[in-house]
């Protein structure tokens, strides 16, 4: 599906593909040239059979080459794949804790923890990532020249891009983990947990804790993207090679193969990850377990 | 995004205010000030956004330059005052983009037979499995870059999300007791639709709107940052921090302050939002 309207999607390209492969509308490509380009791409086939053709390549992992590049997409977008994980997931890792110190924070304090909380959220949620990005490097690398701010080598160079995606998440994350604590810590369960005589710590982390988690687990798919899209900036600020940086420049230069081979990953990864949520709140929570 | 109240028109009284809390306060006149700074920014800023003065340039903030001045020597406050209206425009062009289309197929997908909200469904689904910016990414390859197209594709990347609550908005007025009600009562299908689905549904989408415009806001101005919309010349924020980049080392001001307002606009748009909501919902 998403492969069919990636496919027509690129169709609705105004220009010639085969002129963009020759370097874009200024290169004056000679006729023989474009011809021969179209022949090698197979651009001169009926649009119905370039569909089925490139389905057919698609179904065996096949991607195509890039326009710009000059190389398979499919090895080009695998390599780059292992950074921008690795960048996500750390991302996912640290607002996940950051949220759960917040909300177990501002839930337990009076009325003022639970207000600074609350506007620690909203303006952490409301940060764009490439202002962040830029002040933490200004601070950071500029000032106190304490971490790099480029993220090519060693796992310091990782500490700024994973902070610059991990705040804005946390803050969503700990709007929603704070309001089901909050409900949580209402319920008639945690009445009887405290009734029962458990302690306090007790009661928040074995009971409420664990609803509190779930609407924050579910939306982990929805937070997978946001970090894909996070990546996009991310890398760009901090020179970091990844697959946001690669669409980025597939997209400047329009190098239609490459920007459709990301994208297919992309949503495959989204795909991956709902159904992993999906699996993962069935762990957390008893009652999804019902046949 | 929380959920919504849903409840039927009869339950508001009238006449029931409640005093409004200190952060309202602020968020409002928060507000109005972006708002005057939109419209009318020569009240707040009198100078010229454009005007060069190669003399005084990169200095850092002081006292006749409160946010300091730009390689060119342009009053980098009134460049950021003189912004509100493009960003502003682009943020709510975006956002009714994407709650007109949302609200579109939401309807549809609503208020049809099965077969209907099955294939809208499907479609949506496919449409979220290209998360955020990525959609947009895509819109903007077919369509080249530009703050116009920027526009549009952030409208469209924020569609489905509003079409899935709205959707889902519409199902629960449907199946609610004072829709049940009505039908006894023999009313026609039109009327109910008119009088009482409708009204229900549209005025979350008030509120669903101010809070989806902040996030509208940092998209377009992420996009143009990028070098994918409104081009740094124009007094964009996004543009602006743009062309901050390049004096990061030397003049921090220069793209400091230009994000710094568009976490103003967001924070502001988002308790407004939620302000909106809470009234509705104890009004």
């Amino acid at each position: 599906m998403v492969a069919t309207l990636a496919f027509f999607a690129v169709r609705l390209i105004p220009g010639d593909p085969a002129q963009a492969i020759l370097g874009g509308p200024g290169s004056q490509a000679s006729a023989e040239a474009l011809a021969a380009v179209r022949m090698e791409y197979g651009l001169d086939q009926p649009l119905i059979v370039q569909y089925f053709a490139q389905m057919g390549r698609l179904a065996t992992g096949d991607l195509g080459r890039s326009y710009s590049l000059n190389t398979d997409v499919a090895p080009l977008v695998l390599s780059q794949l292992g950074g921008t994980l690795l960048l996500a997931g750390l991302s996912l890792a640290l607002a996940w804790l950051l949220a759960l110190i917040l909300a177990t924070w501002s839930t337990r304090g009076g009325r003022t923890a639970g207000r600074v909380g609350s506007a620690l959220e909203i303006v952490a949620a409301s940060l764009p990532h490439f202002w962040l990005a830029t002040s933490l490097i200004v601070v950071f690398s500029i000032w106190w020249g304490v971490l790099p701010p480029i993220s090519t080598s060693g796992p310091g160079g990782l500490v700024l891009p994973v902070v610059t995606l991990a705040i804005p998440l946390a803050g969503f994350l700990g709007q929603l983990m704070r309001e089901s604590l909050l409900t949580a810590l209402e319920s008639p369960f945690v009445l009887s947990a405290r009734a029962r005589g458990e302690s306090e710590r007790g009661v928040r982390w074995i009971h409420a804790l664990r609803h509190a988690a779930l609407p924050a687990i579910s939306l982990s798919g929805w937070a997978f993207g946001s970090l894909i899209s996070g990546a996009v900036v991310v890398e760009t600020v901090f020179a970091r090679p990844g697959l946001g940086r690669t669409l980025l420049h597939a997209v400047t230069v329009r190098d239609v193969p490459v920007v459709v081979g990301v994208v297919m990953i992309v949503a495959v990864g989204y795909i991956l990850m709902t159904v992993a949520t999906d699996v993962a709140s069935r762990i957390a929570d008893p009652r999804e377990r019902m046949p | 995004m929380s959920e919504l109240e849903i409840q039927s028109r009869v339950q508001r009284f009238p006449g029931v205010r409640r005093r409004p809390a200190a952060t309202e306060v602020v968020t409002g006149l928060t507000a109005v000030f972006l708002l005057v700074a939109a419209a009318m920014p020569h009240l707040v800023a009198p100078g010229d956004p454009l005007a060069i003065a190669p003399l005084s340039a990169f200095e850092p903030p002081s006292w006749p330059h409160v946010f300091g001045t730009d390689e060119s020597g342009r009053d980098l406050y009134t460049r950021v005052v003189h912004g509100t209206g493009n960003s502003l425009a682009i943020g709510l062009a975006a956002t009714a983009i994407g709650l007109g289309l949302g609200a579109v197929l939401g309807t549809i997908a609503g208020l049809s037979g099965r077969l209907v909200d099955f294939t809208v469904n499907r479609f949506l689904e496919v449409l979220f499995a290209f998360p955020g910016l990525l959609l947009a990414l895509v819109f903007i390859l077919v369509f080249g870059p530009g703050a116009a197209t920027a526009t549009v594709a952030v409208g469209l990347s924020t569609a489905p999300g509003y079409a899935r609550i709205i959707r889902s908005q519409i199902i629960a007025v449907r199946s609610s007791a004072f829709i049940e009600a009505a039908i006894v009562q023999g009313l026609g299908r039109g009327r109910i639709l008119r009088r009482h689905i409708l009204p229900n549904t549209l005025t979350p989408l008030l509120v669903l709107g101010t809070l989806g415009i902040g996030q509208a806001i940092v998209w377009a101005a992420t996009l143009s940052y990028l070098g994918l919309g409104a081009e740094p010349p124009a007094a964009e924020w996004g543009a602006m921090l743009s062309a901050g980049r390049t004096y990061i080392t030397s003049a921090w001001w220069m793209s400091f302050f230009p994000g710094l307002f568009i976490v103003l606009t967001a924070v502001t748009a988002t308790l407004l939002g939620r302000s909106i909501e809470r009234r509705m919902r104890h009004a």
